[in-house]
């Protein structure tokens, strides 16, 4: 194979001894690389690993501490991505750059044009997309706009910027992360094929499966350095992984029989609309026990978003019930849901799970802070009683205060102390004559004012700290009457315990979570919804684009939860992770679910069957046959 | 390696506020600066000493206690609108009407004030008394004019920004057609807040117990009356509501992340509602400020602009409560000195416009001063000031 021998020719690109650092992290430790023409080359590691960190170097993006880029033997300094585009370096970052609303081929030359006198030639930049795109079999309309295409079509526009700009390497960053398998496929395809016309790539990931499949040569890395090589022929998913997490990773979870006892959630005849108003979820029964984990398999898209969405309070139904603990629960809200002894990890973490610019401490109270023991007295009834104090001890405060201020006033001390500052003090005639306090005495009383309020307000609170500790219990008219005021001790407290208990790598409870890498956020959001101990734990898509350790660690919490009695609904698009989980496992379609099956009863290529549209009895009967 | 593994050390605790307080305020500090260097050369180019303008500036706002106290009062309706705008920011919301919330509490307070009578018999008493209801009216006139937006948004989705703008034309036509002074000559009898005197739009006089009381009243015609305390004090208020209560967390959540607070259990109809409404309060009073502590009654001038001020001014305090003091006492600063710099050096007092137009630029597009003098960005700390076209 031509492009085999190409491979084994020239080094295009050589990294020697980068180290970088970033306030507190190393993130890049003497990282040693080379890169050959025409290879796939995967950069294996988790989350936080420095894969990122050390292309984005390259990319010009970042500057290393120390170390060195050579780009075909010659030493290279990118001060910027334009430069390293310029030396034939292209990169496909995880979120696309690209301008929705423009046409595929004006975003490809975007920055490049081609252009006839002052005017982009479009044409032209048709032409030169088309060109590429039948070069390289890289099927795209250059007239589509970005927007409305599928997001491995934009993916693939992206890799058509970057050879535009005459790319000879490719760093694709995390490239399968938002495709749909058939989509993945595909890309391999693409990049097979471009290997083979000479383009070398970096692939960044931590997809074990992918790495086997699609690369030529395996680097691992392992916070912020090499810690090995492979090819794919002398590895197994398992000798990659537990190089990557530095131990032995279990990749699939050791669990016991379930035990499954009453039923926990009742879903009887439910139908939703998504939100194009399209029938999403039709007529969908099932139940869940608890001690039991129930499955729901799917190709994205078939209406589980909206089961899921509906059952949490999310969304409205348009018929059918849902039954929790006894209770309908249907077309609630979120809270009472919540309330019901619910555990919910939201599929789209980002937009649902978590607030980025909240501390770690506030997101693991999300969705609890609004009762004790977050949310403290006084309560909004409670609050005028508490107001009236308050005001009574503010004024006995300032009265004493005044009074004492007074006796200053008129004392030859008080002159003295102005006298200092040399300023003369004012004859209390001419102060009346001049209708009001002068500068010195206004500034006085404002910090007074302040003061004296601060105290009353600490002395409040101590009073009613105490009476709340005489009582015995918070104080408040029923369950309904709850705090006005958030401790932040408490809420700080149970945080730290959280951070303990479900490992979350952290720098401290104060630190924004959208600093944390994907993994422990993941790890936040089900400390959230675990450490609750729900009856019914709803979780969706729980490992999705996440780090395999921060998985095994998931997957065994699931377990750990079911076998502690909660009912589980788990709702992926991972197969392997609806077989690895699932005590019984229904398959949705269209909206509908198409089959019930006992998990041990049932193959993948089954579940696949049904998943793909194929009917239940042609499936479960073939198998009976 | 061993200056690497320095590097590597995490900082201390206890210097980090110190160092993310300074990270916080460097733009707008230098944002001001800047903005007063340009002022600087455009002065000198105009053939002005820009030194002798800028002394003039401060003699007029600092020199004297007149001074001063007319800073002072200049500040204090700059931080009940700056509050405004700089709330709203918080609950993720562009209140671009504070102009017309606050011209609609001045209205009211105004019509309290001069068509409520309060005679409790002790005259201490009847001000306690009447220039309450008359605050209580300017944040009632406020809020009403806040709600609407607020609810339109909640339950329409209509943008807050579009209807706010809107909101302050019928406010400004409204008021209009209130104060019309009529015309007697062609017979057309004036609008039903005017004080009949033909010529000019306003209001009467208010009664002197809707008079906010002088706590000091210098020589010259300035003095201060009882509303730079208020306006500190909710400053302090609006602080401890957003950042220790319950309602400040839910406020904030739906600023930041509106799907996350629905997923939390929060309303976010109700909270977006809510946080229109005490914006419009806040802005409202700033009104009511005017009315009842400076002018005695209603005319259209007095509140030329304050509401629109007031966006630069919570820009520039990072739609923190003190940041926004300390920005109103720039702009207060700005607006006392600038007839003082007109007399002294000649330099005509609009350049102070131009100078605060160019805060607002810095401070609104804050790339321009972080990268000339390369400050690097604070990452996602960032406040989001409106959660754009059509979201939501």
């Amino acid at each position: 194979m031509a492009g085999n021998n190409m491979r084994n020719g020239d080094v295009v690109l050589e990294i020697r001894g980068i180290t970088k650092h970033f306030p507190g992290v190393l993130a890049n430790d003497n990282v040693n690389l080379t890169l050959k023409k025409g290879e796939i080359l995967a950069l294996l590691g988790e989350n936080g690993a420095g894969k990122s960190t050390l292309m984005n170097i390259v990319y010009g993006l970042y500057r290393a501490d120390s170390g060195q880029v050579l780009l075909r033997n010659q030493e290279a300094h990118f001060a910027s991505p334009r430069e390293a585009i310029h030396s034939g370096i292209g990169m496909v970052h995880q979120h696309f750059q690209l301008i929705p609303v423009m046409s595929v081929a004006e975003n490809v030359v975007l920055g490049e044009e081609v252009t006839s006198g002052a005017f982009l030639d479009r044409k032209e930049a048709v032409r030169h997309v088309r060109e590429l795109s039948e070069q390289y079999k890289l099927r795209v309309d250059p007239d589509a706009i970005i927007e409305e295409l599928p997001v491995g079509t934009q993916q693939r526009v992206e890799i058509i910027k970057a050879l535009y700009r005459h790319a000879e390497i490719l760093i694709l960053d995390e490239p399968t992360a938002v495709l749909t398998p058939q989509e993945v496929d595909e890309l391999f395809k693409i990049m097979r094929d471009l290997a083979d016309r000479g383009v070398s790539i970096i692939f960044i990931t931590h997809k074990l499966k992918e790495v086997l499949t699609i690369a030529h040569r395996i680097v691992v890395m392992r916070d912020g350095q090499v810690v090995g090589e492979a090819t794919p022929a002398e590895s197994t998913p398992e000798s990659l992984a537990a190089m990557m997490v530095g131990r032995e990773v279990l990749l699939r979870v050791q669990r016991g029989p379930a035990h499954p006892q009453d039923t926990v959630l009742d879903v009887i005849g439910l139908s939703a609309l998504d939100d194009r108003h399209h029938h999403a979820v039709r007529d969908v029964s099932f139940s869940v026990r608890s001690g039991e984990v129930l499955g729901v398999a799917g190709v994205q898209g078939n209406g589980q978003t909206e089961l899921v969405e509906v059952l949490t309070g999310l969304r409205h139904a348009t018929a059918g019930r849902v039954i929790i603990h006894g209770e309908d629960l249907t077309n609630t809200s979120p809270r009472s849901v919540t309330s019901s002894g619910t555990g919910h990890v939201p599929e789209d973490r980002r937009r649902f799970g978590m607030v980025d610019n909240y501390t770690v401490a506030e997101n693991l109270v999300l969705n609890s802070y609004y009762d004790l023991p977050f949310s403290v007295p006084p309560t909004a009834r409670t609050l005028p009683v508490v107001m009236a104090g308050y005001i009574g001890i503010f004024l006995a405060f300032f009265a004493v205060l005044a009074s004492i201020w007074g006796a200053l006033w008129s004392s030859a001390l008080w002159s003295l102390t102005l006298g200092l500052f040399g300023i003369q003090d004012v004859e209390s005639a001419s102060r009346e004559a001049m209708n009001g306090p002068n500068m010195v005495e206004l500034i006085v009383m404002l910090v007074m004012v302040l003061v004296i309020g601060y105290l009353a307000h600490r002395f409040t609170m101590w009073v009613l700290r105490r009476l709340q500790k005489a009582a015995g219990k918070p104080l408040r008219f029923g369950k309904k009457d709850r705090g006005l005021v958030l401790d932040h001790r408490q809420i700080d407290q149970h945080a730290v315990g959280l951070v303990e208990q479900f490992d979350i790598r952290t720098p401290d409870v104060d630190t924004h979570a959208g600093s944390l890498s994907g993994g422990n956020q993941q790890k936040m959001v089900v400390a959230r919804e675990f450490g609750r101990k729900p009856r019914l734990l709803v979780a969706a898509q729980p490992t999705r684009g996440i780090d395999v350790g921060s998985i095994e660690f998931i997957h065994q919490q699931i377990i750990a939860q079911r076998d502690a009695g909660a009912a589980v609904l788990l709702v992926s698009a991972e197969l392997d992770e609806i077989v690895a989980l699932s005590d019984r496992i229904v398959v949705m379609y269209k909206g509908e679910i198409v089959a019930t099956v006992d998990a041990d009863k049932v193959t993948r290529e089954q579940l696949g069957l049904l998943m793909a549209g194929a009917s239940a009895e042609d499936v479960l009967g073939v198998r009976a046959a | 390696m061993s200056e690497l593994s320095v590097a590597a050390a995490p900082p201390v605790k206890s210097f980090s506020f110190i160092v993310r307080l300074l990270r916080h305020a460097a733009v707008p500090i230098l944002s001001v600066l800047t903005a007063v260097l340009i002022g600087a050369v455009i002065i000198a180019l105009a053939g002005y000493d820009p030194v002798m303008a800028y002394v003039g500036l401060l003699d007029g706002a600092f020199g004297n206690t007149a001074g001063l106290t007319r800073t002072l009062v200049k500040m204090t309706p700059l931080v009940f609108s700056g509050l405004s705008v700089a709330f709203a920011f918080k609950g993720g919301l562009f209140n671009i009407g504070a102009q017309g919330q606050l011209v609609m509490g001045s209205v009211l307070s105004a019509w309290v004030g001069f068509a409520v009578a309060v005679d409790l018999g002790d005259p201490v008493l009847s001000t306690i008394v009447h220039v309450s209801l008359a605050l209580l009216a300017g944040a009632l006139g406020g809020l009403l004019w806040g709600a609407i937006p607020g609810i339109l948004k909640a339950y329409t989705g209509a943008h807050e920004v579009i209807t706010t703008i809107m909101f302050n034309y019928i406010a400004t036509n409204f008021i209009s057609w209130l104060l019309y002074a009529g015309s007697p000559a062609e017979g057309i009898p004036p609008g039903p807040f005017n004080d009949g005197n033909g010529v000019i739009a306003r209001t009467p006089t208010i009664m002197p117990t809707a008079q906010l009381p002088v706590i000091y009243d210098p020589p010259g015609p300035q003095f201060l009356h009882l509303g730079l305390f208020l306006a500190l004090i909710t400053a302090i208020l609006v602080g401890v509501l957003v950042s220790k209560l319950k309602f400040g967390f839910e406020l904030r959540m739906v600023g930041l992340n509106p799907t996350a607070a629905r997923y939390s259990g929060i309303s976010v109809k109700r909270i977006t509602i809510m946080t229109m409404v005490i914006a419009g309060a806040l802005a409202g009073l700033a009104g009511a400020m005017q009315t009842l502590g400076v002018n005695y009654r209603y005319e259209p001038n007095q509140s030329l602009g304050l509401g629109f001020t007031a966006i630069t001014v919570a820009l520039l305090g990072g739609g923190d409560p003190l940041g926004v003091v300390l920005s109103a006492f720039l702009f207060g600063v700005m607006d006392a000195g600038s007839t003082r710099m007109q007399f002294n050096s000649g330099v005509p007092s609009e350049i102070i416009v131009v100078i605060q137009a160019l805060i607002l630029m810095f401070v609104a597009a804050e790339q321009m001063i972080r990268s000339l003098y390369r400050i690097k960005a604070e990452g996602d700390t960032g406040q989001r000031l409106s959660t754009g076209w059509g979201q939501r």
